[in-house]
């Protein structure tokens, strides 16, 4: 057996052959071999494109070590190709070397054909750089479960659990967690488990027992703080992070969306909590589902509404009303690729100016962004206690790659979180809809059923303290600089900005949201090479850390890595009037570690000046 | 739920507010306040658990005069905020004062939806088939052929009929009044306050700037006894200055029937609360028929469970198979493992 500290393995197959399935069991086994880990789910929008075609191909990476593991990986050590269009797609991304696994039986002409190959790769030559296992895995799939009289269809089906089991021989992972998981999936149906049990049974026997694979592997556990761990998705850990902020702020929670890629599991999470007092409102668009959650918060519950992009731009007009209405409200923008429908599966950064500045007028709102899949529970239970204090509309950005992508995460004690303390206003005396908290600059909260606090509210400019309609060319400015104010003040719960690596130095790569990893695994590198370079990951957009500024003094160049043309770079050269390097790509897909180094590599004086990183 | 309470002792007075009225002078909107704050003192509802909710328009306004908890939101969305706060507070009495434009236009998605959902919410539709705020353009329930600021040469589109919308929409109680009929107004909106589930209200109303005799023909003194059809349960379809005509159906289409004396006993008799709608469509169609008579009243009152006991009764039951479910161990559920 030989011992690896990291591995990528990528598994490919058609959209109807349960790659995110398979994925996902490996992903759970590795958790419980106690590695760290980080996964790409990469789907096609298309819920069933043409079976065997390229845009129906589906995979799901994980990158797993017993190191800390910071991104799914840039290149796979292993590929499981299910079918041609599998191989096509993704054989690019496989190393040298690499071991490629080949179901033999979906490499007829026809499926040749429909992936668009003249003379079929096995045959060719042409992946004789890598390692090629080939295998028939529907006929010894077929075989596995003929006793058990299932039609061929539902036979075939089971041949993702055949290749699954090959992947725990070759791993060395015990079958018990994807066995569990199958009696819970199909306990009511014993034909379906019984077949996919021998299957994931038959794909590790026939390792066992046929050496295919001339070694075996196994990545030691990952030394890491004690506690419990979950393995945890993004969408998962920002539903969490809303209930937990209900629970501690002693509110109820009432969720109110739309469907939409890739922010729907979120609205899924919930719908299943209602245990815990959680109202979800599916609404009938996006505008209505913010809308129904900014009637929620007036009427004193947690209103929270979640979407991606588009969404957001339709949710644009409400979010002004929540401003100028000053009631606390949660908005998550899961971002995917755009423009308009843009590219939903896929992820991208680039609605950070919308969630900044993208009202009609001066609507200033504070806005935050998850780094990691486990970072989502944090910062919306953040979201949840600055739109509390401060009576305000917040936005939390996280997007496609974290929400999907799962990780490792220390389960935090909930009674440990920061307290989020909520005080109705029921005092009528001096009652007055926008007098301030001197402190957080917030009006009272006070919710109808109140006796004696009958007020009303609206989207028309209020007078200063009363509240009540005005048109006064001065109190419209005061107004205007209050709200603005009240925002800023914000920064009173925002933690100091942090640099992971060198606390000064030549170049200090900012980054903000789901590029953490990917940043803080080049900047290791980077480091390693004897460049003094730190990392400083920003979670908090709007407004920043007090310290950021001198952060960045403390730097001789700031590189700002984006999923998007330059918008983090844009605002902090406008607010800071300093240059800073813009390192960008927007193809869908999050950055490397190598694309983020070589940068780094160009940029920090001690270098060759030439990158180009192994 | 609401508790009405009979010994709250409120008065007209109550539900005035500071602010002054800001409509123009000869506004219908001002009858529809007044009935209004006549009607809220006599529910049996305390003054703070009455909130009213609005979108934009001359009718958004209305909020400001009533001396309640008032929300005036954005364009068209006023029962997607009121959906929100009633299935979080169903303790609450929730009101949406929206026009012609504000429902039927920008926000006839989210009519249908809260109609259809059967939320505890009173949409009262304020209908002077013009856009006033913005100064005189043709809106979705202007005649054909209106000649408007924004159609000089008339409107090219049909209209819609928000009586017929709102019971497509499966509205479970659905009225007609008039700005002008105060008596009548204040029946419809006492029905509207105790029926339980989405209602929807169409007042007429006279914009006397930009759409001066909107309902002009059917509701001036002159006419109105021999245009006006007053539906009531239970009681025949009888109209004219001497109760001397009716409707009866001949196959599927009315008739105007004249008699006199007692109503012949072909007459259709009103039954507001029939679970089949088809009877209501016609109602709401036959002001639109040549010669009829423009019916008011209440043309459909069924009660059905509430949207927020359903949404309440769900999480009621989860909490009730749960026990006390206990937040750190939804945390701690799933692939977990521990490191020491």
């Amino acid at each position: 057996m030989q011992t690896l500290d990291h591995v990528v393995v990528r598994f490919a197959g058609d959209s109807g052959d349960g790659m995110q399935l398979t994925g996902s069991q490996f992903t759970t086994s590795t958790a419980l071999a106690g590695n760290d880990l980080a996964t790409l789910p990469d789907f096609p929008a298309e819920i069933r494109a043409p079976a065997g075609t390229l845009p129906g191909v589906s995979g799901y990476q994980i990158h797993f070590s017993s190191s800390d593991v910071f991104t799914p990986g840039d290149n796979a050590d292993v590929l499981v190709a299910m079918n041609p269009a599998a191989l096509k797609a993704n054989i690019g991304d496989l190393r040298a070397g690499g071991l490629l696994i080949v179901n033999t039986d979906s490499f007829k002409q026809k499926d040749l054909d429909k992936a668009g190959y003249q003379v079929s790769p096995l045959e060719d030559h042409s992946l004789d750089r890598f390692q090629v296992i080939s295998i028939d895995l529907t006929r010894l799939t077929r075989q596995a479960v003929e006793e058990i009289g299932l039609d061929t269809r539902s036979a075939d089906r089971c041949k993702n659990l055949f290749a699954l089991g090959m992947m725990y021989w070759l791993f060395d992972r015990p079958l018990d967690s994807t066995l569990n998981w199958l009696q819970k999936k199909f306990g009511a149906r014993a034909d379906l488990l019984e077949a996919n049990r021998r299957a994931l049974q038959a794909g590790w026997s026939y390792c066992e027992a046929t050496e295919v694979f001339h070694e075996r592997y196994h990545v030691p556990r990952f030394p890491t703080t004690s506690g419990l761990y979950r393995n945890i998705a993004g969408n998962t850990s920002t539903a969490l992070g809303l209930v937990a902020a209900a629970h501690r702020s002693k509110l109820p929670l009432f969720y109110a969306s739309y469907p939409i890629t890739p922010a729907s599991d979120v609205l899924h999470e919930l719908a299943q909590l209602k245990r815990f007092g959680v109202i979800t409102f599916q609404a009938e668009d996006e505008i209505a589902a913010i809308s129904a959650a900014i009637g929620a918060s007036y009427a004193g519950t947690l209103g929270v509404t979640c979407t991606s992009g588009p969404g957001m731009a339709l949710k644009t007009e409400a979010l002004g009303l929540a401003t100028i209405a000053e009631l606390p409200l949660v908005v998550i923008d899961v971002q995917r690729g755009g423009p308009s429908t843009g590219l939903p599966t896929k992820t991208e950064q680039a609605d950070l100016l919308q969630a900044l500045y993208g009202r009609n007028s001066e609507a200033p709102i504070p806005v935050l962004a998850a780094a990691t899949a486990s970072d989502c529970f944090r910062m919306s239970y953040e979201a949840v206690r600055i739109a509390i204090t401060h009576m305000t509309p917040v936005i939390l950005l996280t997007d496609g790659y974290i929400a999907n992508g799962a990780e490792p995460w220390l389960v935090p004690k909930v009674e440990e979180l920061p307290e989020i303390s909520v005080s109705f206003r029921t005092d009528p005396e001096n009652f007055f809809a926008y007098e301030r908290d001197p402190q957080t600059l917030a009006r009272p909260w006070a919710i109808p059923g109140t006796k004696g606090l009958e007020h009303r509210i609206g989207g028309l400019e209020k007078a200063d303290r009363t509240g009540h309609v005005s048109y006064d060319p001065l109190n419209h400015e005061h107004m205007v600089r209050t709200r603005a104010a009240k925002v800023e003040r914000v920064v009173d719960l925002v933690p100091d900005q942090t640099v992971e690596g060198d606390e000064a130095g030549s170049l200090l790569v900012l980054g903000w949201g789901s590029t953490y990893g990917a940043i803080q695994g080049a900047v290791r590198r980077a480091r390693s090479q004897g460049l003094r370079v730190g990392h400083a990951h920003l979670r908090y957009l709007n407004p920043f850390p007090k310290n950021l500024e001198s952060v960045m003094s403390r730097f001789e160049k700031v590189l700002v890595p984006e999923l998007n043309m330059g918008q983090l770079a844009f605002v902090l050269q406008g607010r800071f009037v300093r240059p800073v390097e813009s390192l960008t790509k927007i193809q869908g897909k999050p950055f490397t570690e190598v694309e983020v180094l070589n940068r780094i590599l160009e940029l920090a004086p001690g270098s060759n000046g030439k990158g180009g990183a192994a | 739920m609401i508790q009405p309470n009979p010994e709250l002792n409120l008065t007209k007075k109550d539900f005035q507010s500071d602010q002054e009225v800001r409509w123009c002078p000869g506004c219908g909107d001002y009858a529809i306040l007044n009935a209004v704050q006549n009607v809220f003192p006599e529910l049996g509802i305390p003054r703070e658990n009455f909130v009213i909710v609005s979108g934009i328009g001359c009718a958004s306004r209305f909020p400001y005069y009533m001396n309640t908890y008032g929300f005036h939101t954005i364009h068209g969305r006023a029962p997607a905020v009121a959906t929100g706060i009633k299935v979080t507070r169903p303790d609450l009495s929730v009101w949406v004062v929206s026009g012609d434009g504000d429902a039927l236009s920008i926000g006839g998605n989210h009519l249908i939806h809260a109609m259809r959902r059967n939320a505890d919410i009173k949409v009262l539709l304020f209908n002077n088939r013009i856009y006033g705020l913005t100064k005189g353009q043709a809106s979705p329930a202007s005649e054909l052929g209106k000649r408007t600021k924004s159609s000089p040469m008339g409107t090219t589109d049909e209209p819609f009929s928000p009586l017929a919308l709102a019971l497509g929409a499966n509205a479970r109680f659905v009225a007609r009044s008039v700005d002008v009929f105060p008596p009548h107004l204040k029946g419809v909106l006492a029905q509207a306050a105790q029926h339980k589930g989405s209602a929807f209200i169409e007042i007429f109303q006279n914009c006397n700037i930009f759409n001066d005799g909107a309902w002009r023909g059917w509701t001036e003194r002159d006419v109105r006894d021999e245009r006006v059809l007053n539906l009531e349960h239970g009681k025949p379809l009888v109209f004219g200055a001497k109760a001397n005509r009716g409707i009866r159906l001949n196959g599927f289409k009315p008739e105007i029937v004249e008699f006199e004396g007692e109503p012949p006993r072909d007459l259709l008799v009103w039954d507001e609360d029939n679970p089949e709608p088809a009877m209501s469509f016609l109602m709401a169609g036959l002001g639109d028929r040549p010669g009829f008579p423009m019916p008011i009243g209440v043309f459909r009152k069924h009660e059905e469970t509430t949207f927020e006991t359903r949404v309440h009764a769900q999480v009621d039951e989860a909490r009730s198979k749960a026990g006390s479910p206990n937040i750190q161990t939804l945390l701690e559920q799933g692939d977990v493992w521990t490191v020491s």
